[in-house]
């Protein structure tokens, strides 16, 4: 069937297309035999978590719409739910400010509002996409072991991407009108980035505070909790219920989740082109700079490089919002840390591996911005200063702020235990490095606006990143308790470094 | 009283460079302190990787670089600090100001703060900058960010200027006030070296152009001694005349190569 041109069918036919190519292209980074391996990645991938399923949830399948259950699957929803709404404000944002093809849509005579319209169903249909590869070996080992009923959780997917939809829409424009278009891509971002982390986050203190462990079962089982939570008949409960198979739940919470949508979509779609017309003026207006003196400052290169770097960090909201991710996972450990102080428990162990891995993680991020995203790379390079100086100046600008960063928990924790501040400080400082090491080794220039997709460049530089944390972290961990049998893990992560080394395609950066 | 010549601003001597085919090859340049050399040549014939390589940018495969003497190949830090590189997208930072930009790039090339300041504040008037001088990079046009990095490549008064199409996309007022800066920088002593599609450009400011073609410079002269070249090469048409425009001889120029390709 051929869509008439400038119809809804033949925007979302074009819209399709796009988010297929583009997701392609993530996944082979534009090479065909990559995509291939990642097609087999994905699908050991999946049978993988069949058996992480069955070993999570297996023993689940025969349970019953009782009080504890349903809070158990209601709080499983929310957590994907919240973290549905935090990506679907992202897709949102970025639909008004990112100008690709909105010249184009807008300058033509087509119907804009059936192409906004059909951008925000994409953004449902691909919030609900985004959440089967986690979700579907789950449901499909409930459904093996449990029978058809569990299908209805399918259904509560769909009903979760197009209510998260909505509500990340309706937030976004509601912001768009409050705070006008230059604040709203800033406050959205980072509401994005708090909604994503706050659920996991908070249910970690409140089980900190109450039970003194980061484990997030223990305050959802406890009977105070579920005591004070209404009966197993309420409306609060019908998308749990929808998941064990209640049609009648299952029918109302995907009719009403469409009718939200649709309602959404209404409202908004008539108005997007406004907006994305007002946030095209936003860049175009001037941000003045306060300065004190117009004279310069005595710099050398290399304090002119930390500087730079520093500063345009500092003026980036959206690289703020996306390193405050990263930060927000360490309120729970300092919750622990504040919380353990005086105990003299062994909480501080478990501080330790957190510290260290966060501490990876954020260098690596900070690594790929100021070595790959280099904006002006020629400037830098055309300059009468030796590269490894450059590369230098790049490495302590990233290890200045990761020791800003966690320089003061360090520093209550060796008041609270010299030791293990001692180890943690030196696992930060070996994961930093490690991290910022395999940046330079698979750098390559890149935009700092890609800095979200800055995986796809090299998915073996993600992966040793990674691997390297955790692996530093858990010879932390170990080194707490024993320095000799840290010997063992430390070797493991040593293996990943070395072995990222040798396969790394910038053999002149392994000397720099 | 007997003339003598201007020393080498710059030498390039068998400059050669491959990726999956010979981009230049065994190339010769040289250019004498005070002259301003434009060279040309069809999109592919070499030219960005030859300033490139000029500019410590790209590492050349053979060849010899001398840049106001020093071999910049052995010594590239000490060429550097004498040259300028402008390409025809403007380096710079959004979220920097033209000043704190100009402060970071005195700062590259260690320049004293008493020096810098005043040098950045009188490059900021020239290019009519210094109205927002303050505002971050984000908002610039495409003429005011060329002329941002324009007024960086010349805080530290460099000897060799080296710009790769840097007219490309600028509005008649941002390209007559980059041609004025670079004229007085050539009045001045200083030496530019540029590649341009704007034939024009280079018939009027050029004291010199070469013509560069799959790697080779096929011609060099000034325009009358290029007229006369194309002439040689096609014996009748418009190349041929003494009022050719550099256009007609150019276009004759890289004709006959193509066609004996």
């Amino acid at each position: 069937m051929i869509a008439s041109p400038g119809s809804a069918v033949w925007f979302a036919r074009h819209e399709w297309r796009l988010a297929w190519r583009d997701w392609v292209a993530m996944m082979s980074g534009g090479r065909r035999r990559r995509l291939r391996r990642a097609v087999i990645a994905i699908t050991i991938f999946v049978i993988f978590m069949h058996f992480v399923a069955y070993w999570m949830v297996g023993r689940y399948a025969a349970a019953m719409p009782d009080k504890a259950t349903l809070v158990g699957i209601t709080a499983s929803v929310l957590l994907s739910w919240l973290l549905m709404i935090s990506q679907a404000m992202e897709s949102t944002t970025r639909a008004f400010y990112s100008r690709s093809d909105l010249d184009l849509i807008l300058a033509s005579p087509a119907a804009t509002e059936k192409i906004f319209a059909v951008r925000i169903a994409t953004v449902a249909v691909s919030m609900a996409m985004m959440a089967l590869p986690l979700a579907a070996p789950f449901i499909n080992i409930l459904i093996v072991r449990g029978g058809w009923r569990w299908l209805g959780a399918y259904g509560l997917i769909a009903a979760m991407g197009a209510t998260a939809t909505a509500l990340a829409v309706g937030f976004s424009v509601a912001l768009f009108r409050i705070i006008g278009a230059k604040r709203t891509r800033f406050v959205a971002q980072v509401v994005a980035a708090v909604i994503g982390a706050a659920f996991v986050i908070g249910l970690q203190i409140a089980a900190i505070l109450s039970y003194g462990t980061v484990s997030r079962i223990s305050v959802l089982q406890s009977q105070i909790l579920l005591a004070h939570l209404p009966e197993v008949t309420s409306i609060v409960w019908w998308p749990a219920r929808a998941a064990l198979g209640d049609v009648t739940a299952l029918l109302s919470v995907l009719a009403a989740s469409l009718a939200l949508l649709a309602a959404t979509i209404a409202v908004v779609a008539p108005r997007f082109g406004e907006y994305a017309i007002t946030a095209a003026g936003v860049d175009a207006s001037a941000v003045i700079q306060v300065r004190r003196s117009t004279v310069f400052r005595a710099m050398s290169p290399r304090r002119a490089l930390r500087t730079k770097e520093w500063t345009l960090l500092r003026r980036d909201p959206w690289l703020v919002s996306q390193t405050l991710m990263q930060m927000l996972y360490l309120i729970p450990p300092a919750v622990l840390l504040w919380r353990s102080f005086n105990d003299g428990n062994g909480a501080y162990q478990l501080l330790v591996p957190v510290l260290v891995m966060a501490a990876g993680q954020l260098a690596g991020g900070l690594a790929w911005l100021a070595i790959s995203g280099e904006d002006a790379p020629d400037l830098v390079a055309s300059a009468p200063v030796p590269s490894r100086f450059i590369v230098r100046a790049k490495i302590e600008a990233v290890l200045g702020i990761v020791a800003m960063v966690f320089a003061p928990l360090v520093a209550v924790l060796a008041i609270a235990s010299p030791w293990h501040a001692l180890v943690t400080t030196a696992g930060i400082f070996i994961a930093a490095a490690a991290a910022t090491s395999i940046q330079l080794w698979f750098r390559s220039q890149s935009k700092r606006s890609q800095f979200r997709r800055r995986q796809v460049s090299s998915r073996l530089a993600t992966f040793a990143e990674a691997f390297s944390s955790i692996g530093w972290a858990a010879t932390a961990a170990v080194a707490a308790a024993s320095l000799t049998l840290a010997i063992a893990p430390a070797l493991l992560a040593l293996l990943v470094v070395t072995g990222t080394w040798l396969m790394s395609p910038h053999p002149q950066a392994r000397s720099a | 009283m007997q003339h003598v010549a201007p020393p080498f601003a710059l030498e390039v001597i068998d400059l050669t460079k491959r990726f999956d085919r010979p981009a230049v090859d065994g190339l010769n340049l040289h250019v004498r302190c005070g002259e301003f050399y434009a060279l040309l040549g069809p999109n592919g014939a070499g030219k960005t990787t030859t300033l490139r390589m000029i500019a410590g940018l790209l590492r050349p495969d053979a060849g010899t670089i001398r840049v106001d003497g020093i071999d910049a190949l052995a010594d590239p830090v000490a060429a550097k600090r004498v040259m300028a590189w402008i390409s025809d997208e403007p380096m710079i930072y959004d979220k920097l100001t033209p000043r704190e930009y100009l402060e970071f790039v005195a700062g590259l090339w260690s320049l004293a703060p008493a020096l810098a300041g005043p040098r950045a504040q009188e490059l900021l008037d020239w290019l009519e900058l210094a109205p927002h001088a303050e505002e971050r990079c984000e908002g610039f046009s495409k003429g005011m960010r060329q002329k941002v990095a324009l007024a960086g490549a010349l805080i530290h008064e460099p000897q060799l200027i080296i710009l790769d199409e840097p007219l490309t996309g600028l509005d008649a007022g941002s390209a007559r006030q980059v041609k004025s800066v670079l004229r007085e920088r050539v009045r001045a002593g200083g030496t530019v070296i540029m590649t341009t599609h704007i034939l024009e450009v280079a018939e009027r400011m050029a004291d010199r152009i070469g013509v560069i073609v799959h790697g080779k410079l096929i011609a060099e002269g000034t325009l009358e001694e290029l007229r006369l070249k194309a002439g040689k090469s096609q014996a009748s048409g418009a190349a041929a005349s003494n009022s050719a425009s550099l256009e007609d001889t150019f276009l004759a120029l890289v004709a006959a190569p193509a066609e004996a390709a």
